[in-house]
């Protein structure tokens, strides 16, 4: 690495040493620069493209490949590149708040689990290794589907919630995803509490005086962050995919949103007549994909300290 | 291994065994309720198809109610329910009238047949590609390896299947897109095998991609252990070394991983289902979610629970017999 007044003053931080050691890791680099040009080509498709979404052209349906519609049209001669991209930005921004609601639920009942230990860790963490033996997918569509009629009950309470989910289609999917996707965060967060709980600092800290949330959120879950991170890069993934599996199965978002599930379903309906629309937003998942993993494997080394040289 | 246990050990070995088996039974409760209590939640109710019916007043449907048991309080609705269930009675589909346990009995072998074939390819894939790559770490057969499980693992499944019927099928035209054979043709082995091809493949390298990853980390480590070091300095011949010494123990936790990732499978085969129009238990899933077919879709996750529960605990049993060293608590 290139010295300068910047590595002097901060060679020795903990923060540059596992910046450093995540640009070490090659693939991960890759991955960033992948995610970067993704995301830029999602947030300024309007300007980039000259087609619309959602209105069909129906002069040019199912046009295959050319100059004018580079990765061709759907059946509605929408520009399916132009489609894609703001696709992403559906999927991306449900992979982002389905990860942030599941990364807060498990950390609750991680950190719980953990600081507390005894009954209520044992009680929690059978819950979750329960939740995690079950086909995932098979909850996923249930509740997919509990929330996509409007409400019916007499509770208030229950009709605003799921009046809200029923009217919103992208906060249905990261509601559902995101309560479904918590176990794995859970237990990370509850081995580096079980952990971190009786080192001496922690000890110290209870002896000043700092209450149990003060303890656990100032003093233990700073320390607990670099796998919460790591869970984090990777849990977007995973809710990419959920999302695009659920509306790949016509349960997520409907059309004419566009999102890359329900485009590749759209695909499949017509997989004869246009092979080329199945291209693209599976094409856009799968590097998007893989993009995430390889920075969460950047990040995994980069926050293992056994690995900071 | 090799060493005979104890009777003492074997003893334990049953004890263990036993209470694994026992323990299963409250899982299955749980599971089963939790759904049982989900569907409540489910607007209107098994009685929904008659509520925008004209013929039928509100008085008719309080009346039905009343009859189905539905106004009672949920446990009483779910040991009604568990009792029938015991005794074979899974209640009707609701759009097909037809009994519950017919229709997954249906289809049930249709996706065990589609699992179970793709688990022993994903199996025969990876163990030669997680051995080899290890063994040859950093050689040019392990990075092709490696990538190709990353890729596999960023793939989703309904990408992938779509992508091979793209290319087998419509490009090629060498293989049927769908079914599990040609409609109004006589049976025949081979054309059953061409429909089966993509399903399998397209399935099997999902999981083939973690086993890869899982197996070439745990040969890596065992191959590094003192007893290897030991078997060369004996003038072992690799093979004997690699196959017989160093896969053994490494293979013991790929039971576990297995059986850790049969969701993984099942939730791969609802996709392969959809994609490739195979009549299987997972399309049967979706259709009835949609359609909000209640009793059906308690069957499929109580019998899928049932099967996630079994394997887990045949995986642990497995385990147990093949590593000595294991703790029975």
């Amino acid at each position: 690495m290139a010295g300068g007044r910047f590595h002097e003053k901060h060679k020795n931080q903990l923060w540059y040493l596992t910046l450093r050691q995540f640009l070490r890791h090659r693939m991960a680099v890759f991955g960033m620069l992948m995610m970067t040009a993704i995301v830029f080509a999602v947030v300024f498709v309007d300007q980039i493209s000259p087609y619309d979404p959602e209105t069909p052209d129906l002069s040019n349906m199912l046009a295959p490949p050319s100059l004018v519609h580079p990765l061709g049209t759907d059946e509605l001669g929408r520009d399916m590149l132009t489609r894609s991209l703001y696709g992403g930005r559906v999927s991306l921004i449900v992979g982002v708040f389905a990860m942030l609601v599941a990364v807060t639920l498990g950390t609750l009942v991680g950190a719980v689990a953990g600081y507390f230990g005894g009954v209520v860790d044992n009680l929690l963490m059978r819950f979750t290794d329960f939740a995690l033996a079950f086909p995932r997918i098979f909850v996923l569509i249930l509740f997919a589907i509990i929330f996509m009629r409007p409400p019916f009950s007499d509770n208030p309470l229950i009709v605003l919630v799921f009046d809200a989910l029923y009217k919103m289609p992208v906060a249905r999917v990261v509601f559902v995803i995101g309560i479904l996707g918590w176990m794995d965060v859970a237990r990370l967060v509850r081995g580096s509490f079980l952990e971190i709980r009786n080192l001496e600092y922690v000890e110290s800290a209870r002896v000043l005086g700092a209450g149990t949330p003060r303890i656990m959120i100032r003093h233990i879950l700073p320390n607990a962050l670099g796998p919460i991170i790591v869970a984090a890069s990777l849990g977007v993934a995973d809710a990419i995919i959920s999302e695009s599996g659920l509306s790949f199965l016509g349960l997520g978002i409907q059309p004419p949103t566009a999102t890359w599930g329900n485009m590749l379903k759209n695909a499949l309906d017509q997989i004869f007549a246009a092979p080329w629309t199945a291209i693209v937003p599976g094409f856009m998942i799968f590097l998007t994909v893989l993009s995430i993993n390889y920075i969460g494997d950047g990040l995994r080394d980069a926050f293992d300290p056994r690995k900071i040289k | 291994m090799g060493r005979r246990p104890s009777a003492h050990g074997l003893r334990m070995k049953y004890t263990f065994i036993l209470r694994r088996l026992l323990s299963v039974v409250p899982v299955l409760l749980i599971i089963t309720f939790a759904t049982f209590a989900l569907m409540q939640l489910l607007p209107g109710g098994p009685l929904a198809a008659y509520e925008n019916n004209p013929e039928i007043s509100q008085k008719d449907i309080e009346r039905l109610r009343h009859e189905m048991g539905l106004d009672q309080p949920i446990h009483m609705q779910y040991w009604a329910w568990l009792k029938n269930f015991a005794q074979g009675d899974w209640g009707y589909s609701f759009t097909t009238k037809r009994p519950v346990l017919v229709e997954i009995w249906d289809r049930l072998p249709n996706t065990l047949y589609l699992t179970g074939i793709s688990l022993i390819v994903a199996l025969i894939i990876a163990i030669p590609a997680g051995i080899l790559s290890a063994t040859r770490q950093y050689s040019l057969f392990d990075h092709i390896t490696t990538t190709l499980a990353y890729v596999g693992r960023s793939m989703p499944v309904f990408y992938s299947g779509l992508l091979l019927i793209i290319i087998f099928s419509i490009w090629l035209r060498w293989l049927p897109s769908g079914g599990m054979h040609t409609l109004g043709k006589e049976f025949s082995l081979i054309d059953s095998l061409r429909h089966l091809f993509l399903p399998v493949l397209s399935l099997s390298t999902l999981i083939a991609a973690k086993y890869v990853r899982f197996l070439r980390t745990s040969m890596l480590e065992v191959i590094h252990l003192d007893y290897i070091r030991t078997a060369a300095a004996k003038g072992l011949s690799e093979r004997v070394i690699i196959y017989k010494h160093a896969f053994r123990n490494a293979a013991i936790p790929l039971v576990t991983v297995v059986a850790i990732d049969l969701p993984v499978l099942f939730a791969g085969a609802l996709f392969t289902e959809t994609i490739y129009s195979w009549p299987g238990m997972g399309r049967l899933f979706v259709d009835a979610a949609t359609r909000f077919d209640y009793s059906v879709v308690m069957g499929i996750v109580a019998a899928i629970a049932f099967l996630v529960v079994v394997s887990n605990l045949l995986a642990d049993i497995v385990y147990a017999i093949l590593d000595p060293r294991i703790t029975y608590s």
